[in-house]
């Protein structure tokens, strides 16, 4: 029965969640579930998972852009369909794996997927600098100061053989979250890329009290810097503007305080979070660079610092240290000097529980 | 064929190694108008710095108050066929396995209805459908529904769309069958995860050992991740074939190339621990004192691997800064067995909404809550006892609340004895 748009009821179905997982299981999975006894990696982007079961199934990783066409997704089907039966799966940062159950079928899926231009670059396995994670940006966002994709691209282009190689101390994952809002919880990665806002929003009197919900702005400010002011007839805000972080929390709810600005937004750094709880619990990313202007299209300061810090932490790291860690043995200062980032007062914290993160010990390096 | 719009700034973006979204998008956009005036619209954006989609708009399918983001351009006179462009989130099969049948079904109703652009996968794990018009909404819905048998996830003040770890449809670590909870937990909250009635968003990850692959501790109110109670299970000849250079270290994570592990250098002194003593033959290892940090079995996959007394660690309220700051998840139940029908489990998580709705104010996340009304509040809400998992330290202030209850006679004092006892 076709979609009827007289009677969107008619036959109308709901709430029928996602298909269970299993139903898209290539059939080795299925045999194999809860089974797996260990797996390698046998060159950079390519697993092999051995079940006690004594099947194989080798995964060839391949890096993607977040945002894909159909075109594209359709040439995966053509891959899927042509070497692995027709499955196909993603992983949670944007790579696309193909798994095949024979390793005679393995060549041929890795040189098909070398035959098709830069479409499917491999890798993204081990020591490497793994996918980006990352949000909308322009391309789709409503509250960005920074793209996403666009930075992305260049970023990878310049780490493309950290990528497809396993030449660092640990894994390094990189993400990118184009405002503080940070949908894509970038808050927690070896380096993040964040989008910052460093302009109080205009007022648009004229517009506010038509769009906006004048006490949930109020309380939507952090620091309680807005307050409720009469301009002219208008029902409007006032901001104090010292007050002011640039959290863009009140033009979410509220249109009429728009903040972005080609000027004043650009990037900020982050450095040496981490989610796993390998060795050291999972830690926080912490400021490595306060501001870069946004640069399009190519963005080279922000690629030219990342690089810097990444090779400055493959160069001086131990195996297995994530760049936190690292960072932690050798201590901020010399973090700073090693990567030749200017220390500034941003870096200082000056929020809530600032404390926390003053120095309050003679243990210091000189 | 020549596009509408001059893009040189985004030409640029066409060059290098990695796939470009602008090649990809620009093969679309010479069958599409919506494509090229998006990559007209986004070359503006590189021009000004600024982003050029206005602010919300509330559209939806029929009954849902999730799973469509209204997206509207602020240029519609320069760029019409992008003037509507919304967002629609389809719920992904738990840890995204896909046949191409399916995919290419979503492509053929993506082409026809919307842009042809996606997102594989947005942040909360939903394949992102980007870019449509109001009055293709319905249609699509009811193609996704019928054809594919798919439906929307969550946007809004709902229960997000959940997400778990690959599991054990391929690791050898996953201590929980993820995809089972994910899948459970989806389905239950059917209502929860369409219909917003929450103070704001709420979201479940899973992961199925302290690996944590999707981040669970970090991004999820909600983290589910499995953990084992008992023993490391030894394979003491794996061991030796790792020392003695047989087997490859960490999987070949740093490279395939046959070494011999350094035990006491690249194991044992990484140990939080410090739970582990190699005799240059055993590997003993002193499991009360494990905290099942993953790092020897990530290192010795073949040697070592998680007991078989395995289960849940709970952890609740992780989220990114806005408004209150980031925080991790904290520890609310050190171990739950997490089996089927997930009894348990359920019953947590509706006296922790319970209390989350009751006391929650407009957009504050679980996390803020605990953080406002304390971990001791949470802890009673959801009926569990205080544990010391539950903490780094105890507290080293003193200004500890007592309930009237916990102290003889209450607070009810008698100030006239008082004062007879001390003379003003």
């Amino acid at each position: 029965m076709p979609f009827d748009p007289s009677d969107i009821m008619k036959d109308r179905l709901t709430d029928i969640g996602p298909p269970k997982y299993d139903k898209f299981f290539p059939p080795f999975i299925k045999e194999n579930y809860g089974k797996w006894k260990y797996h390698e990696i046998l060159e950079p982007g390519v697993l092999v998972h051995v079940s006690e079961t004594g099947a194989e199934v080798y995964t060839v990783r391949v890096g993607a852009a977040r945002l894909l066409s159909v075109d594209l997704i359709r040439e995966v089907c053509d891959i899927a369909d042509k070497h692995c039966g027709g499955y196909v799966r993603w992983t949670t940062r944007n790579n696309i794996e193909f798994m095949v159950d024979d390793k005679a079928k393995l060549k041929p899926l890795i040189d098909d997927l070398k035959s098709r231009g830069n479409w499917f670059p491999i890798g993204g396995t081990g020591a490497s600098v793994t996918n980006v994670v990352h949000t909308q940006g322009w391309v789709h966002c409503h509250t960005p100061a920074i793209d996403a994709s666009g930075i992305v691209k260049a970023v990878m282009d310049e780490l493309f053989e950290y990528f497809g190689s396993h030449k660092l101390p640990a894994q390094v994952r990189i993400s990118l979250a184009c405002c503080l809002n940070m949908c894509g919880a970038v808050h927690c990665s070896d380096i993040a890329i964040l989008g910052v806002h460093r302009k109080p929003p205009i007022i648009e009197h004229e517009r506010v009290q038509n769009v906006c919900e004048i006490p949930l702005v109020i309380a939507a400010c952090p620091t309680a810097a807005i307050k409720p002011k009469k301009v002219g007839d208008y029902k409007s805000v006032e901001i104090n503007e010292n007050r002011c972080m640039f959290c863009g929390n009140c033009y979410t709810m509220c249109p009429a305080l728009p903040l972005a600005d080609g000027e004043g937004d650009g990037i900020a750094l982050w450095v040496g979070g981490k989610v796993s709880n390998s060795r050291v619990p999972p830690k926080f990313s912490k400021l490595a660079v306060p501001y870069i202007p946004n640069e399009p299209p190519r963005w080279p300061t922000t690629v030219q610092t990342i690089k810097k810090m990444l090779e400055t932490y493959a160069s001086d790291a131990r195996r297995y240290e994530r760049v936190g860690e690292w960072i932690e043995r050798i201590g901020w200062e010399r973090f700073f000097e090693k990567t030749g980032i200017e220390f500034r007062h941003e870096h200082i914290d000056d929020y809530r529980l600032a404390m926390m993160t003053w120095r309050t010990t003679t243990q210091f390096k000189f | 064929m020549a596009l509408k719009h001059a893009t040189p700034m985004l030409d640029e973006l066409e060059k290098g190694p990695w796939p470009s979204f602008v090649t990809d998008i620009k093969r679309v956009a010479a069958r599409k108008p919506m494509c090229e005036d998006l990559l007209g619209l986004l070359e503006m954006s590189y021009e000004h710095k600024e982003g050029h989609w206005k602010h919300g708009g509330i559209v939806g399918v029929f009954g849902y108050g999730g799973g469509v983001i209204g997206r509207y351009c602020d240029r519609p006179d320069l760029f019409p066929n992008v003037a509507h462009f919304h967002t629609m989130r389809v719920n992904q099969p738990a840890s995204k396995f896909y046949t191409s049948e399916v995919l290419r079904k979503l492509c053929d109703i993506w082409e026809e209805h919307g842009s042809g652009l996606t997102n594989m996968h947005g942040s909360t794990g939903d394949v992102i459908l980007l870019g449509t018009t109001t009055d293709q909404l319905e249609p699509i819905f009811y193609r996704l529904t019928h054809e594919l048998g798919m439906d929307l996830g969550g946007s809004g003040s709902n229960m997000r769309t959940p997400e778990g770890c690959v599991g054990k449809a391929r690791c050898e670590w996953s201590c929980l069958d993820t995809q089972d909870i994910i899948y459970d937990i989806t389905m239950r909250y059917q209502d929860e995860l369409h219909r917003p009635m929450f103070p704001y968003k709420f979201k479940f990850k899973a992961s199925g050992c302290p690996n944590d692959c999707v981040a669970a501790i970090a991004r999820a109110d909600c983290s589910i991740i499995g953990t084992w109670r008992d023993k490391i299970r030894i394979d003491q000849e794996a061991v030796r074939a790792y020392v003695g250079g047989e087997l490859v270290p960490n999987g070949g994570s740093h490279g395939f190339e046959k070494r011999k592990l350094d035990i006491q250098k690249e194991v044992i002194d990484l140990c939080p621990t410090r739970c582990m003593e190699w005799d240059g033959k055993n590997l003993k290892i002193w499991d009360e004192d494990c905290t099942r940090c993953m790092h020897c079995i990530n290192v010795m996959p073949r040697a070592l691997r998680p007991g078989t007394d395995v289960g849940a660690t709970i952890l609740c309220g992780a989220k990114a800064p806005i408004l209150e700051g980031a925080q991790l998840s904290s520890v609310i139940i050190p171990f739950m067995k997490m089996e089927p029908p997930y009894e348990e489990f359920h019953s947590f998580v509706e006296k922790m909404w319970d209390w989350w709705m009751e006391n929650g104010k407009n957009r504050e996340r679980l996390g803020e809550l605990i953080q406002r009304l304390g971990l001791r509040e949470f802890l009673k809400a959801v009926e569990v006892e205080p544990d010391p998992r539950m903490i780094n330290t105890p507290r080293f202030n003193p200004y500890i609340f007592y309930d009237p209850a916990d102290v003889p006679g209450g607070w009810e004092r008698d100030g006239k004895a008082y004062r007879e006892r001390h003379h003003a």
